[in-house]
């Protein structure tokens, strides 16, 4: 009896926190690394181990995942700058704007990310002609471009769900005191949609960044391909593992966080109402 | 206000309502609930448009096509029953807000109205209090001067005592009771008989989307002509 008593104790940590907030996530990855790094050191008694490709190739590997970075960052300001446009067109008085824009996001939303970057870079000149001005149009910008089409689709998405969850009083509030529709969304309503953005908002944005890796296969330089590139150069395939998960490890450290600072924004939410 | 109809649609909200409130005067528009009586304070600045008939607030027909609802609504104030100020924003700039963006006036000249206007509703210490830290009273006194820095011609009440317990209820009243004394043209929908009693010219009873009974506040109260009025007197008092 005494058993059964301990066992139905409660446990005192809170469900939904335990998954992120559990220290042994990071730990657990770290352990991995280190295995896979033994492991492959314990074939390679002569030559170079693990340590020495990753010092070696390490740097390099960086670089390439700050190209992700940087990929993910322009991807982002270009698709917030669609997005946001796009979302406030979803809710707009006019049947027309907001049927366009319903399928413009929906399209952009249920494509695979993959498919629309192949669009994009194989469907767009290499440079374009303005007026007799001639811009180029490198790869990289066209990647850009081509993973910003699905991220302005979700933040519109998210600008949409977001000026609409502001109760329909507000909006009442505001006709009543004779402020116009733009001014209303402006001063009244975005302001406040704002903090109930952001949560999704980073959310998306971690999954873009891992997403960028896709910019690998339509044959851009990034932290994959070096990475490939590097164990193929070796010729050591047991070499895999761990500069695979050196990169993952790239991902994650800068993913993590903002993971975790999104989960403490929406509980702030969550408190403040 | 003539023969206002006004559906939504195909439940008919308003049948034919037919009043007029004369300038300078307070009156309580009462009724059991769902009878249409917040429906017809909205249609009054144009917030709910109406089916048939007309309205002219201060010279203006509101159903008129023509008519830039925005125009109209600077010269009538709301207030509403949950006050709906707008939580980003203190007291003080809850007030400014509307004078500033919609009329483009002077923010300092607006600043200083809206700090009379706060001190006409004994809250001069509130002002930079948000309205999540304000009582439910003292929220409706930020949101009747919100509505008085328009410098509004009519003003309309849609039940803003309902969400009050008795003591703020009191403070409220009183502001819109001063409000009215000062001359200020108030349509109010209220429950408050009391109220209608001591401040109303004039007490209009809805039910079912009609009018059933108007008159002076001694009459349509104390000595009901209609049945309809004398039951649901009888059942709230």
């Amino acid at each position: 009896m005494t058993h059964l008593s301990v066992l139905c104790k409660p446990r005192r940590l809170p469900a939904i926190r335990a998954p992120l907030a559990w220290p042994g996530l990071p730990v657990g990855v770290a352990l991995a690394f280190v295995a896979s790094v033994a492991w492959a050191q314990a074939g390679a008694a002569v030559r170079p181990g693990p340590i020495e490709a990753i010092l070696r190739w390490g740097p390099l590997i960086f670089g390439g995942f700050l190209f992700n970075v940087l990929t993910s960052v322009l991807s982002m300001t270009v698709g917030t700058a669609l997005g946001a446009p796009l979302g406030l067109l979803l809710i707009a008085p006019g049947r027309l704007p907001r049927g366009i824009s319903w399928a413009v996001t929906q399209f952009f939303r249920n494509a695979p990310w993959l498919v629309l970057l192949f669009y994009v870079m194989f469907l767009l000149p290499f440079e374009l002609h303005v007026g007799g001005v001639t811009i180029p149009l490198p790869d990289w910008a066209k990647a850009v471009l081509g993973l910003s089409l699905p991220v302005a689709a979700n933040v519109a998405e998210i600008v949409r769900g977001a000026l609409q969850s502001i109760p329909e009083p507000q909006w009442s509030a505001a006709a009543g005191l004779a402020f116009g529709r733009l001014q209303t969304i402006r001063l009244i309503i975005l302001p406040q949609a704002i903090r109930r953005m952001l949560p999704p908002w980073m959310n998306l944005y971690a999954i873009l960044t891992m997403a960028t890796t896709l910019i690998s296969i339509v044959g851009i330089q990034d932290g994959l391909t070096i990475t490939r590139a590097a164990i193929s150069s070796d010729a050591r395939p047991e070499m895999m593992l761990p500069l695979y998960l050196f990169l993952l490890l790239l991902f994650f450290v800068y993913c993590y966080p903002i993971a975790r600072a999104t989960l403490a924004l929406e509980r702030r939410l969550l408190v403040r109402g | 206000m003539r023969d206002v109809e006004k559906s939504f649609g195909a439940v008919p909200v308003l049948r034919g309502v037919s009043l007029t409130v004369h300038r300078g005067e307070t009156v309580c528009i009462i009724g059991p609930s769902g009878s249409g009586k917040s429906t017809l304070l909205r249609c009054i600045n144009g917030l709910v448009p109406i089916t048939a008939g007309s309205i002219t607030v201060a010279g203006r027909e509101v159903n008129d096509p023509k008519l830039d609802p925005l125009a109209l609504r600077r010269d009538v104030g709301i207030v509403f029953q949950q006050y709906n100020l707008f939580p980003h924003r203190t007291a003080l700039q809850n007030i400014m807000m509307a004078p500033v963006h919609v009329l483009g006036q002077d923010r300092a000249s607006v600043e200083t109205r809206a700090r009379a206007l706060l001190a006409k509703v004994r809250l001069t210490d509130k002002a930079d209090g948000f309205p999540g830290e304000l009582s439910g009273g003292q929220q409706q006194r930020v949101a009747i001067a919100r509505a008085l820095a328009m410098n509004p011609k009519v003003m309309l009440f849609d039940e803003v005592t309902a969400a009050l317990d008795p003591e703020t209820k009191k403070e409220v009243l009183v502001t819109i009771q001063e409000l009215a004394g000062e001359g200020m043209t108030c349509i109010l929908v209220t429950h408050e008989m009391g109220f209608a009693r001591r401040v109303a010219d004039q007490v209009f009873f809805t039910d079912g989307g009609v009018l059933v009974e108007e008159g002076p506040p001694e009459q349509v109260l104390d000595a009901p002509r209609e049945a309809r009025t004398r039951d649901f007197l009888d059942k709230i008092l």
